[in-house]
């Protein structure tokens, strides 16, 4: 197949895996950015390929993992409104509020719907005039300019029913709250291919080179990843810090100029609480200016309580790296992709969810509670 | 910046209260077969219904009747392949073939909502006749109520069927004794000891083979043709998907594959369709029930390019996707090949391969090595399969 079968080759697959050994001579942990990688990751067994010097650890970018729970509050609060359609993408409607999920609401009757673009939730405000649609525009930056899309037009068209629930993360700024942080294992990064198609990866340079880190941007198939991986180790036993691009087939330096200058005429950045990593600054967008009058937010004031933490949970470990899923005492015991205690048990892309559906629970280790080696 | 230095991390989720049936009570998956165990086994037991197969298999004067009964809500009513009325006389069909039984008799039971226009009800009466006469069944006795606007999605459709087991020569026979159940692989222990089945083989089914009980270390999983069709056909008119060459619903009577089988003395240990919940579902049930391991090929699996096109960019695994028109049967391993032989002369299987093999550990388990030759769990899907984000 065009794309697909020819980034699974196990021929292909088997001489990355060869030079990878060969040429790692020491333990190196390297981070994937995004949850479209880790979801191959666990999926095609490639750890299995890696020699045991390699550690993967699987990163912030998930976006179901990093919305906070206020928002997802707030999204379940603006559904059970009787004169709104609540539009999400899919894998946001089982991750629970404080008390619900959107999944909970729908069932209590609200007017919960999937769509594939926040375009089709344009179109449902269009056809449904007496209705408040509101979008979930959640997300990174690959995310961000069909959600800009998505305000531009309606204010182009005068669309006054249509808003957007924003909870936009960027990639960098995780990226360096992880590596300032005093107890950072990361020693290389895979940039998250999609993101860079968006954005390009010129951004990547300064962090290289302030942290001394190799950065490489790359793809989602699992021939992609295992380049990715070799493209590090390379640069990690050759002691270089460079910014490299293994997913040659979509990503420019420059990234995708049109689809920037949308997002910047409809979003400004700001500062974005985490879930997980808590308030980065200068680490999302809101809507700016003209668009504001399409923010959900400022269109149904929230007088929820704040929501309540619970001790369980180590998803704030888990995605910045220092533990393994199944280190969680809690992984596949309390915690069940039907009985989500975090976000990252929710999302296929989340690191818990794909532990848990994909066997790395076979490899449960006793030390539960023992500190992630450095 | 808050504290992203110290990181004093925690997850503010608490967990949900289960107190409400979601959508993905009916998605085949892990919810529904908990809805299933703990609150209408516990209502109803007998030892038929702790046979826990596609349906029950049960003596009436001498013969052994095969009776089982399926409800059909699909959306849209009409999809590329089919409608709503062949999916409810097929869908019945399939699950008494897959007690090993010819099919005989149908009843349907129509649940329509005010307001669907006849020119629809004909379209899929007029279906059901055709699809009845292909399998070479009657439907013998029905029902009809009308909702109010509103109530309903146009038609629901009920059906129960009675099939007869006959003395086919891969039939007679004893149960097969495989006393593992409970031993130990080594392995730790799987963290859904309530989910899980010890299968109780009634004394009504020593004598008939077929079912999940016959499965043993050994046995090859046979899969009967391409997987996927029926949910992406679906999908495709749901999500207004337009493919190069449109996926038509996978959606057929498999008796005459069945039937095939039988006739040529294939040791059938276990017959299984694969409609919600899809390929994965189906072995996770299996695996569990006997405590062993199946062990699937990624590369052996047959799956149409444009359905895995399609699933690529929905965001969703064809082994989770429902088909109704395929199934898959164990086999001794002595027998793969005559069995392959036997199904691809028949049209409704004619794509049928071997995907993989039952193993004794480590148990409870399906396992799918990779293209790129790692391995994974494949587990029971949970709740309903949704399209990622990106």
């Amino acid at each position: 197949m065009k794309f697909l079968s020819e980034y699974r080759d196990p021929k292909l697959a088997e001489q990355l895996a060869a030079a990878i050994r060969k040429k790692v001579t020491r333990p190196w942990t390297i981070m994937e950015i995004c949850g479209g990688q880790t979801h191959t990751i666990v999926k095609s067994g490639l750890e299995d390929l890696l020699p045991r010097e390699i550690t993967l650890v699987h990163g912030p970018g998930c976006p179901v993992c990093v919305t906070p729970i206020e928002l997802i509050d707030k999204a379940v609060a603006i559904a059970k409104r009787p004169d709104a359609i609540f539009c999400s993408f899919g894998d946001m409607l089982r991750v629970p509020g404080s008390s619900k999920s959107l999944f909970d609401a729908k069932a209590e009757g609200a007017d919960v719907r999937i769509v594939y673009s926040p375009l089709d939730a344009l179109k449902l405000a269009k056809s449904n005039p007496d209705k408040q649609v509101a979008f979930f525009a959640v997300g990174f930056e690959t995310t961000a300019p069909a959600n800009a899309m998505a305000a531009w037009q309606a204010d182009r068209e005068g669309v006054e029913n249509f808003s957007l629930l924003v909870s936009h993360v960027l990639v960098p700024p995780a990226m360096e709250a992880l590596l300032s942080s005093d107890n950072c294992v990361v020693k290389g990064f895979l940039a998250a291919g999609h993101v860079c198609t968006v954005m390009g990866f010129e951004e990547y340079f300064p962090i290289a080179e302030k942290y001394k880190v190799p950065i490489v941007v790359t793809g989602f198939e699992p021939l992609d990843l295992l380049e990715g991986i070799h493209m590090v180790v390379c640069q990690l036993e050759e002691a270089r810090h460079e910014v490299e691009n293994q997913y040659v087939r979509a990503v420019r330096r420059e990234g995708n100029r049109p689809a920037q200058k949308t997002i910047t005429e409809v979003f400004e950045i700001s500062p974005r609480q985490w879930r997980g990593l808590g308030e980065i600054p200068a680490s999302g967008f809101q809507l700016r200016g003209r668009f504001q009058k399409y923010d959900a937010n400022r269109r149904f004031p929230y007088s929820g309580e704040p929501a309540q933490e619970s001790p369980d949970c180590i998803s704030g470990m888990i995605l910045q790296g220092l533990k393994k899923p199944h280190e969680c005492p809690a992984f596949a015991v309390k915690c069940t992709p039907e009985n989500p205690l975090g976000a990252p048990m929710v999302s296929s892309e989340g690191a818990c969810a794909a532990y848990y559906h994909y066997g790395r629970r076979q490899n449960v280790q006793p030390e539960l509670s023992s500190p992630a080696s450095r | 910046m808050a504290d992203v230095k110290t990181f004093n991390l925690s997850c503010p989720v608490p967990r949900v209260a289960d107190d409400r049936i979601v959508l993905a009570h009916g998605g085949g998956g892990r919810l529904t077969h908990q809805l299933i165990e703990k609150i209408f086994i516990p209502a109803f037991a007998n030892d038929a219904l702790e046979q826990r197969h596609d349906g029950a298999v049960i003596p009436v004067a001498g013969a052994r009747l095969a009776f089982t009964t399926d409800s059909f809500v699909v959306r849209p009513l009409i999809f590329p392949g089919g409608n709503i009325g062949d999916l409810a006389v097929n869908g019945t069909v399939n699950d008494l073939a897959m007690c090993g039984a010819r099919p005989f008799y149908l009843s349907a039971g129509f649940i329509l909502e005010e307001g669907l226009e006849m020119e629809t009800l004909r379209t899929v009466v007029t279906s059901m006749k055709d699809a009845a006469a292909k399998a070479n069944v009657k439907l013998v006795t029905g029902d009809t109520k009308v909702v109010d606007k509103g109530k309903g999605d146009g038609i629901f459709i009920n059906t129960s069927g009675i099939g007869v087991i006959e003395g086919f020569p891969g039939l007679a026979k004893e149960a097969r004794p495989f006393d593992k159940l409970g031993a130990g692989s080594g392995a730790p222990p799987l963290p859904r000891e309530e989910d899980r089945v010890v299968p109780h083989v009634s004394p009504i089914l020593r004598d008939v083979g077929i079912g999940p009980w016959s499965v043993q270390p050994g046995d090859a999983v046979i899969v009967s043709g391409d997987l996927g069709r029926h949910g992406i056909a679906i999908l495709s008119v749901r999500e207004g998907l337009e493919f190069e060459s449109p996926i038509l619903s996978d959606c057929a009577n498999v008796w005459p594959a069945v039937e095939a089988l039988l006739h040529a003395g294939i040791d059938i240990h276990c017959l299984r369709d694969l409609t919600r919940g899809g390929l994965a579902t189906t072995l996770n049930e299996i695996a569990s029930d006997r405590n062993v391991c199946i062990k699937l090929e990624e590369a052996l699996i047959p799956v149409n390019e444009t359905v895995q096109g399609a699933c690529e960019i929905l965001g969703l695994d064809p082994l989770y996707v429902a088909n109704e028109g395929r199934f898959a049967v164990f086999v001794p391993a002595a027998q793969v090949e005559a069995a392959l032989s036997v199904l691809k002369k028949v049209e409704v299987s004619q794509g049928a391969a071997r995907v993989g093999k039952v193993e004794e550990t480590p148990g409870h388990t399906v396992v799918l090595q990779s293209r790129i030759g790692g391995n994974r769990v494949v587990d029971m899907l949970s709740g309903e399969q949704l399209p990622r984000i990106c």
